[in-house]
This record gives structure tokens, sequence and C-alpha cells, in this order.
């Protein structure tokens, strides 16, 4: 298929598209966003109405340490990034598996507040509604976190058996793009059960 | 000019081709793959309409008793939505929107591959039920609840059985392969159109595959969400839906509309593509309007979110609720009529060919168009308070759905089963096929308007007689079978067109969309040169020298 | 079939010339358009008029008798003479459209001229569809207020009807009267209104209660408490269903309501607010198996220690011309049928078949029978 007229100067521009791999993960987040949208939608309309057992106030222990290591580990994600990019790749990995470690940490002091709420206070999923709101959300959130770390941890291996080059630069940086939807989701979920439903 | 392809002959066993289709990648045999999937669950779907017209045919009947019937329409719409409709619009999307923009597959060919078999196990899931329970003669323990599957009904204390589990779980994973299939639907048309195919110049269909994409990411993941509340509740011992424990029903609703609403443009945009291919390429005329029609999507994409409490007028919600939502249904009501009318435009003026895909087409904006006015009689909230829940609806959303989408669908096959197969459909056959599939249409969806105009709910497997509905469901009950008959010369043509049909030719309809610029089927790789345009009609431009669509774009 | 088009190129006519030809047909379209919406305002009413009332149906929503069916059967009357004149108009272009512009000869291989579109009649067919949505739109926001937002005058019925699978209970929580299946409410005068307010709760999942000729419907649904109201202006026999699946047995689910003169009613009000009366010795042998038999447990009869919450009050069984909700009419034979089992009649039902004998059925039904 060839032009029909040599005077069209449409072709001579670069045929520039977006990036296939940028344009897929946005889509996902989209996605996830709006499956996260639902979840907040119930936890904010269920404020309040639990019939019995415990308040939020009772029970929650706002994760500062958390939440600190999570929005850190954004910025030590775009630092590992402009680190590859610029074919530093020993920082890549330093920064990479920073991120990592924060992104652990975070976990691990949900796991242990869950601990402390299930088995010390026996508040459950089952206990009201604001338990039921409050699992879902903070688990849904923190399931894609765990789905994060595993991502992370894959390239963290390649990265140190040297396989990961400058060249896929582009890769990584639409995996930070997920890492840092999750990121912003924890914004969404910090304010909505930490500050509006407290 | 058009690639000639060489055929190579290369004896494949039967294994070998099996495991081809199975773990194939290609856009086109995953299209296909998608649109026989959905064909053979629309004969299930046509079979258990005709249990149900059969049912309810005469007052009092006992044909069925109402544990059956109650799974059977429960079924019928559960299969229908997310079994048939879905893949087969997405099937076609996959087979043509890549040939379409000048490209060698869809943007994610493996993600492509996982949508179709995630839908196609959760078809095959949710028919399970059939075997499951008590007995097979019962029904087994297919879900009985209605496809929206309200709370309470799906609780523990008020579904017996596994019957909420497998409605649940089989459309979750049909979900998760249609937003598969959403991602790649717009990275494709985002990211994989040929040289100097700008967004404006490409093919209406690949604007509307790519608002489709966009929207089913926002539409099927509020059902998931619900969905996954559903689990929470009928598994953790969680209380969204749990009345006792202080939750709401009415939530379940809100989420589940605002899937369903959204989803219902989901299954129609696809449908405004493919008139807005074959309308065109059969008046001889370029599309009316091409900027409106991709404003007018685009509209109906955003404003589709915010109408969904349409179907919850009777709920009880205040009257400034209800006031809105009676608003926002009724702009949406203009983008979606703007279209028929820059349709109509495109007829006018036109050298109109009859050929079964026009024929189809026009059955379809006929119909679209009472379908959309009954459509804001249901929008006007006072009158949906008598008409909402009645076979008013029902007549209305097939209307739209088998008058329609359905109608639309036929003009595709016939339009593009050259095109997948390299045999022409039969023309004398595609035309009964029309004639009679219209007159069983009318039969069946006008006169069921009626009874819902005098008092008949929905969703009954039987009823009083001395309510004036008996004649109106005998009629209805008739038009099945002209709608069996017609369905099954479509099939015979089908098969019997794959066998020994007219060899079509890259470009049976004298069309302008680059898929004809190729070999009918075309070969894996689509084009042997990637090729470039500069208009919306690439073919046109070439046809037509002198005379090019750039000039005037 | 041709493979691509050897066609002469377009020629003569400018791209534009069928654009004004359009708008020349389109503004004959309109000018004959007063005529067909004369005729079709004409029709249509008179077609809803003939529809209404009269043998049709008894469930006909263009029959109204009440106040909130009123205001909806205006509207739509309204609005479906606006809709019914774009059908009109729409169609005839399509119609028109696809008779004149047929391909004349497969031989001509000329294309048409081609236009791309017009932005004076894009502008025109979206600004008049917008205008037709504001008037329906505010139409429709007016109606939805008055029959939402009525205030309860004084001299109101007050009905709390509590849904059940698949029952309808009605309590008269000013009148201490209990009652299953067969609503009862005064006629109401319009100059001088009685109408019924009722309020609407669930006792498991949704329903509707949807009586089309005295209002829309509106949804029974747990822990959300809905209000409607009904003033009919007709006495008689109104019937009408739920309309919101609610399982198994959601098609018999019936409705009647009884709208009586303002004497009958009252009358009705002071029977059902006895007790039952003390059961004389024929019917001693029935009315101990209830108890026995654990009747008791699901149903009320008003003086005994009957007082189950399950099922229906059967306080004054026999004054009800039906029983299962509707379905089946309440005669001495029927309801042998139903105590011995229900789903006899009502496959699915919740009540389940009761394990008597024919001599122990005899005598419950006899029991059954002195409830007035």
């Amino acid at each position: 298929m060839s032009a029909t007229s040599a005077n069209i100067t449409a072709s001579e521009a670069p045929w520039q598209l977006p990036s296939r791999g940028k344009v897929g993960m946005i889509c996902l987040i989209i996605a996830e966003s709006a499956i996260f949208t639902i979840f907040v939608a119930a936890y904010v309309f269920y404020i309040g109405k639990s019939l019995n057992g415990p308040t939020p106030r009772e029970v929650l222990k706002v994760p500062v340490v958390g939440t600190i290591c999570l929005l850190s580990s954004s910025l030590t994600m775009h630092w590992a990034i402009a680190a590859l990019r610029k074919a530093k790749t020993g920082l890549f990995s330093l920064f990479w598996f920073v991120t990592l470690a924060l992104g652990a940490i975070f976990i691990i002091g949900t796991a242990i507040e869950w601990r402390h709420m299930i088995y010390q206070d026996g508040f459950t999923i089952q206990t009201n509604l604001f338990g039921t709101t409050y699992y879902s959300l903070v688990g849904l959130h923190a399931s894609h976190v765990i789905v994060g770390l595993v991502g992370l941890t894959l390239v963290m291996i390649f990265a140190l058996l040297g396989k990961v080059k400058p060249e896929h630069t582009e890769r990584c940086e639409v995996f930070s793009l997920y890492w840092h939807f999750v990121d912003a989701v924890w914004v969404v979920v910090f304010t909505t059960v930490y500050i509006l439903g407290r | 000019m058009a690639s000639e392809a060489v055929p190579l002959t290369i004896h494949k066993s039967p294994l070998a081709v099996v495991y081809e289709w199975l773990g194939t990648a290609d856009h086109k045999k995953i299209g296909s793959m998608y649109i026989v999937y959905a064909l053979l669950f629309l004969v299930v779907m046509g079979i258990e309409a005709c249990l149900m017209r059969i049912q309810l045919a005469h007052a009092n009947s006992t044909f069925l008793s109402p544990q059956v019937f109650n799974r059977l329409f429960t079924l019928h719409g559960t299969t229908g939505v997310f079994f048939v409709a879905m893949p087969i619009l997405v099937g076609f999307g996959n087979y043509i929107v890549p040939l379409m923009i000048g490209a060698r597959d869809m943007a994610y060919p493996r993600l492509n591959a996982f949508g179709f078999w995630m839908t196609a196990f959760g078809g095959l899931l949710l028919y399970g039920s059939f075997f499951a329970g008590a007995s097979i003669a019962q029904a087994g323990a297919a879900p009985d609840f209605g496809w929206f599957a309200y709370a309470p009904l799906t609780s523990a204390a008020f579904s017996a059985g596994h019957t909420a589990d497998y409605w649940n779980l089989s459309i979750l994973l049909g979900g998760v392969g249609s937003i598969a299939g959403g991602i790649n639907f717009v990275a494709t048309v985002l990211t994989m159109r040929c040289p100097g195919m700008t967004l404006n110049k490409m093919p209406l269909m690949a604007w509307m595959n790519l608002v489709l994409g966009g929207l089913i990411l926002v539409t099927i993941s509020p059902l998931t969400a619900a969905q996954m509340m559903l689990m929470a509740d009928r598994y953790l011992g969680a209380h969204f839906f749990d009345v006792q424990a202080g939750g709401s029903v009415v939530m379940w609703m809100h989420f589940f509309w605002i899937f369903g609403h959204p989803e219902v443009y989901v299954l129609i945009i696809p449908c405004f593509a493919f008139i807005s291919e074959v309308v065109p390429v059969f008046s001889r005329k370029a599309i009316f309007g091409y900027p409106a029609m991709v404003a007018a999507t685009v509209s109906i994409g955003f404003v589709s979110l915010g109408v969904w409490a349409h179907h919850m007028f009777t709920v009880g919600m205040p009257s400034y609720g209800n006031a809105f939502f009676v608003l926002t249904t009724m702009v949406v009501a203009v983008p979606t009529g703007i279209k028929i009318f820059n349709w109509l435009a495109t007829l006018w003026g036109g050298k109109i060919r009859f050929a079964t895909p026009m024929m189809f087409a026009v059955g379809f904006l006929f119909q679209f168009l009472i379908g959309g006015l009954t459509g804001i009689t249901l929008a006007t909230a006072p009158f949906d308070w008598q008409l909402g829940n009645s076979y008013f609806v029902v007549a209305h959303f097939h209307y739209v759905i088998v008058g329609g989408i359905m109608f639309s669908i036929f003009a595709a096959f016939y339009y593009w089963f050259p095109k997948m197969t390299g045999r022409m459909l039969n023309e004398t056959l595609g035309k009964w096929h029309f004639w009679i599939f219209l007159i069983g249409f009318h039969l069946t969806f006008d006169t069921l308007h009626i009874p819902g105009l005098l008092g008949m709910p929905r969703r009954i497997y039987t009823y009083e007689a001395g309510r004036g509905w008996e004649i109106w469901n005998m009629i209805s009950s008739i038009g099945v079978i002209f709608q069996g008959v017609a369905v099954l010369i479509f099939v015979y043509n089908m098969v019997a067109s794959f066998i020994k049909g007219v060899p079509a030719g890259n470009d049976p309809w004298d069309a302008w969309t680059l898929e004809w610029a190729t070999t009918s089927p075309p070969p894996e790789y689509n084009f042997a040169v990637v090729p470039e345009v500069h208009s919306r009609r690439p073919l046109w431009d070439i046809k037509h020298p002198e005379d090019p669509d750039w000039k005037y774009e | 079939m041709p493979t691509g088009s050897e066609s002469t190129p377009a020629i003569a006519l400018p791209r534009r010339e069928n654009c004004a030809a359009v708008v020349r047909a389109l503004s004959n379209a309109v000018r004959r358009a007063p005529l067909a919406l004369f005729l079709f305002s004409a029709v249509v009413p008179s077609a809803v008029a003939a529809s209404s009332g009269g043998p049709i149906s008894p469930t006909n929503i263009f029959a109204p008798a009440s106040t909130p069916a009123h205001s909806i059967y205006r509207l739509s009357v309204f609005e479906l003479e606006i809709l019914g004149a774009i059908f009109v108009v729409v169609f005839s272009l399509l119609a028109y459209a696809v008779t004149k512009f047929r391909e004349r000869s497969h031989a001509d291989e000329t294309e048409p001229p081609q236009i791309y579109g017009s932005n004076q009649m894009e502008l025109a067919w979206t600004v008049i569809p917008v205008l037709i949505v504001v008037v329906l739109f505010l139409s429709t926001a007016q109606v939805i207020h008055r029959v939402q937002d009525a205030h309860a005058p004084d001299g109101t019925i007050q009905v709390t009807a509590v849904a059940h699978q698949f029952w309808w209970e009605y309590r008269y929580p000013q009148l201490g009267v209990v009652a299953a299946n067969e609503l009862h409410v005064p006629v109401s005068d319009p100059s001088n209104p009685t109408p019924t307010y009722i309020h609407l709760l669930s006792a498991d999942v949704d329903h509707s209660f949807w009586v089309p000729r005295l209002a829309g419907k509106t949804d029974l649904i747990p822990n959300h408490p809905n209000n409607m109201w009904i003033d009919p202006h007709e006495t008689g026999l109104f019937l009408g269903q739920c309309a919101q699946f609610c399982g198994t047995q959601h098609a018999k689910m019936l409705l009647r309501v009884y709208v009586q003169s303002r004497d009958d009613f009252d009358r009705w009000v002071h029977d059902q607010q006895q007790r039952a009366a003390p059961t004389n010795s024929d019917v001693a042998a029935g009315s101990a198996l209830f108890i026995s038999k654990a009747c008791f447990a699901c149903h009320t009869i008003g003086g005994t220690i009957a007082a189950g919450k399950v099922g229906p009050d059967l306080t004054h069984l026999m004054s009800r011309d039906t029983i299962g909700s509707g379905s089946v009419p309440n005669t001495p034979a029927n309801l042998l049928k139903w105590v011995r089992d229900p789903a006899t009649f009502k496959p699915g039902t919740l009540m389940p078949a009761q394990d008597l004998t024919d001599q122990e059925l005899g005598e419950i039904v006899a029991y059954l029978m002195t409830l007035h």
C-alpha cells in the first residue's frame, strides 16, 4: 500500500504512537481504581452504621511508620529508574532493593496490626459492618501490595543476576506505574479509614 | 495493491490442529473462537427462551415447574449478556479491528488468548451448575434468582446450596476476561495504528472499539467488586448485604446497576460500529458527520456512567434523586438519537444496495429507533413506576437487544463472513433468514409491550386468566417459531457456505477500509507490507485517485 | 463482485448539492408535521381511552382510579404523543430514504455525491432533542414531586404492609387490625380526600406492591422502609401482584385491594377488631389439633394462645375471598387441599405439607371455617 499522490505532507513527520506498555498499564490501573472506588464507597456508606461491636476509635492504630515507608518507596522507585536510565545499574539495584524493603515493612506492619486486632481484640471481618468494610478495603489494598512485592522480587533477582540493562528502563517504568498506583490507593484508603472514618 | 499470499499446503494431524487452536494468540483465530463460542450459547439461550414461551403461552400452565422456570430465565439473561453478546462483539472486534488499523495483531496477543479462555471457562462453569444439585430434570443447581441476583436472595438464608456461587464465580471469571479484552482494545487502537492513521483518520469501528474498551474497564469492575463482596458475605461471614447486621440490600442494587447500565452501552457500541461500517458501504457514501459520530460515542461512554438508578426508580429514592436520574437518562438519549440521524443522512442521496448486510442494518435503524423511544418512557420515573419490572421492560430491552444488537450482528456476519472464510454467504438464504426473522421478531416483541401495559410483571412462571394477557402471550410465543426457523436457516447458510460458498475475493462489497485490502481470509501476518493511509477511507483513495477523500476531510 | 471500482469519478454535482436537498426535504416534512401531529394526538388518547376501564384488563395502567395513577396516566399520554410524533417523523424519513435512494440499476457504476457532514443540520438535530428533553424532564419532575412529596391530610388511613415470601401482611396501627392478603380501604371523595397511606416493609427479601389502577409500584425492601399512598375514587376490587422477583412463588403473590364505601369499611374494621369467638364443641377437636400439630407456631388466632408470626393471621380467615395470597378461592375443598399440602396450589411456598390423617384434616378445616 503506497501513497497515491506525492504532495501529501502527512507522512513526512515521523509516525509516533504512545507506548504500548504504558497504555496497557494505565488501563489496568483504571479498572483497578474502579474496583477500589466501589469498596471505598461501601466503606464510607457504612461509617457509623454498625449495630454493635468495636468502633474504629477503639481498635484502629494509625499506621504511621508503614505509611511513611510505603510512600517513600515510590520515591526510591523513581530514583531507581532514573539511575537505570543513566546506566547506573548498581545504584538501580540499591534503590530497587530499598523499595522492596520499604514495601515489605508496610506489609509486615499491616500483618502485625491485624494479628493484634484479630487475636487480642477479637475484631474480625465478621464482627460488624466496620469489620466487614475495614478488612475488605485494607485487605484488597494489601493484596495489591503483595502482588507488587512479587514483581519487585522478580526484578530484584534479575538485577542481582546482572540481567537488567538500561534498555529495560521502559519496562521498569511500566511496572513503576503499578507501584505508584498502589501508593496512591493507600493515600485514599488511609484518608478514608484513619481520617474520615475514625 | 492487495498482497497475494502464497498458499502453503501443510498437512497437519487433527491433534496438531487442535493444539494450534488451543494455544493460539492470533487475533483472527481468537476472534473466531469467541464468535463460535457465542453462537453455541446463542442456541442454548434460544432453547431456554422457547421453553419459557411455551410455558407462558397459556394462563395457569403447568408445563414447567416454578423452580425450573426461574432457573431458565436466570440463565437466559445471564448467558445472553455474558456468554453470547459480549463474546460475539469482542470476537468481531478482535478479528476486524487490527486489520482495519493496518496492524498485524492486537497489542497483547497472549492477554487476548487469556481473555478468551477465561470467558469460555466462565460459561462452562455456569452451565456446570446444571449437573450439580438434586437432578438435571430440575435443572440442577443452576441459579434461579434473576440475572441481577438481588441481595438478599443470594444470601445463604434464601438461596439453597451453591446456586449463588455458580452465578458469582462464573461471571467473576468472565468479567476478568472482559477486562483483559478492554485493556487490549484500548492499547491496540492507541498504539498499533499504521502510519498515517491518526485518531482522526481511523474507521469509526476503531473509535467505537476504543470507547468500548475504556467503558469495559470502568463497567465490569464495579460488578467484580460487588461480587467479591458477595463472596465475602457468603464465605467469610462478612455483612455487606446482611440486613440483620445493619447492611443494605439497596447497596447491591446500586453497585449492580453501576455495572448494569453502562454494560448495555458496552453491548450496543460495537453494534453502532457495525452499522457505521455497513451503512456507508451499501449506500455508497461516506458516513455523514464523522466528528459528530465520534463525539456522540465518547459522550455516550461518559454520560452512561451516571444514569444507573433509572433501574431503581421504584426502590424508594427521594424525589430529587429520582429526578436527577430522569435527567441524566434523557440526556444520554440525545447523542444516541443523533447517531440515528447521522445514519439517516448517510442513506440520504445514496445508491442503496440491498444486499443482506444492508437489510439487517436497515432493520436495525427502524428497530433501534423504537427501542430508544420506549426507553424514554422508562426514563420517565412516574411512568416507570407503572412500566418497571413489567413485560413492557422485557419488550423494550429485547427490542434493543434482538431488534438492535442481534440484527446488527447478523449484518456483521453477512458483511465479514466473506473476509473471514473467503466465501460469500448465500444471498437467497440470507434474505429468507432476514424476512422470517423479522416477522418472528415483531410477532414476539411488538406484542409483548401490551401485557406490560396491562399489568403483567416479569419473571412470573405463570399468570392468572382474566387479566387480558393470554392472547398477547400466545401471539408472542408463536413468533418464537419464526425466529427459531430463521436462525436454523442462518446456521445452515454458514455451514454450507463455509464448505462450498462462492469464493469472495479480497473485496466483494467494494468497500473502503483496510481489511478489504488483504486476502480473504487474511494471512496470519495480515498484510505483507504495513499500509500507509492518508484518509478515513484508504481504499476509496485508491479506487478514486482523481477524487480522494483526504481532499475533503 | 467488483474488487475495485472502475467508476468514472463523481462528476457534475458539487459535493454539497445534496445537502440542500436534504434541508428541503426536512422542511417539507416539518411543514406536513402539524397535520400528522394533529392526527396522532387524536389517535393516541382515543386509543388509550378506548383501552381504559372496561373489559380489557382489571390491571390496565391506562384505567386509573386513584390520584397517583391519574397523574402518571396524564404524564404518560403527554409523553406518548411527543414520542409518537418523533416516531412518525423519523420513521417516515427513514422509509423515504430507503425507497427513494435505492440503487436503480446495478450496471450503474458511478458513486453518488459524497457528503461528509453539515454543521447546520447537525446543530439543529442536536438542539431540537435537547429542547424535547427539557420539556419532558420538567413535566416529569413535576409529577415526581406531586406523587412522592404529597402530604397526608387528616382522616388518612394508615396501613403498614409487610411483605413475606409469598404473602402480604397488613396492619392498621391506629385501628388495631391485623389482616392478610386482602387489603380493605375506604373510597376517597376528591373534594374531601381520605387517602390510605401505606408504609412498606419486608420480612425477608425484596418485593414490590403493584396495583396498576391505583398507583405505580413501590418496592418493599428489608431494612429500607418505603411509603406510598392511594386515594381510590370508586369502590370495587382492584387487582395486582408482587412485581419484584422474590423467590419460587413470586408469580402467585397476588394483591387484592377492596375499596369500600365508608360505612362498609367501618363495618369491616369493626369485625376485624374482634377476637375469635370462643370455640364451640363442634370444632373442639379441630382447635385442639391446631395447637398440637404446631399450626400455632406460625399462625395467630386472636383470643387463643396461637400467636405465630411466620404465616398469615387466621383470626378472620373466612372473611377473605381467597387463600394462598389470592391464588385460589376460599372454599372448603380448597382449604382442605391447601392444609394437606400447600404445594398443590403453590409449589415452593414456605408452608410445609401437613402430616395429617384425613380425619384430622377434616377437623382442622371445620375449625378454620368458624373463623369469621
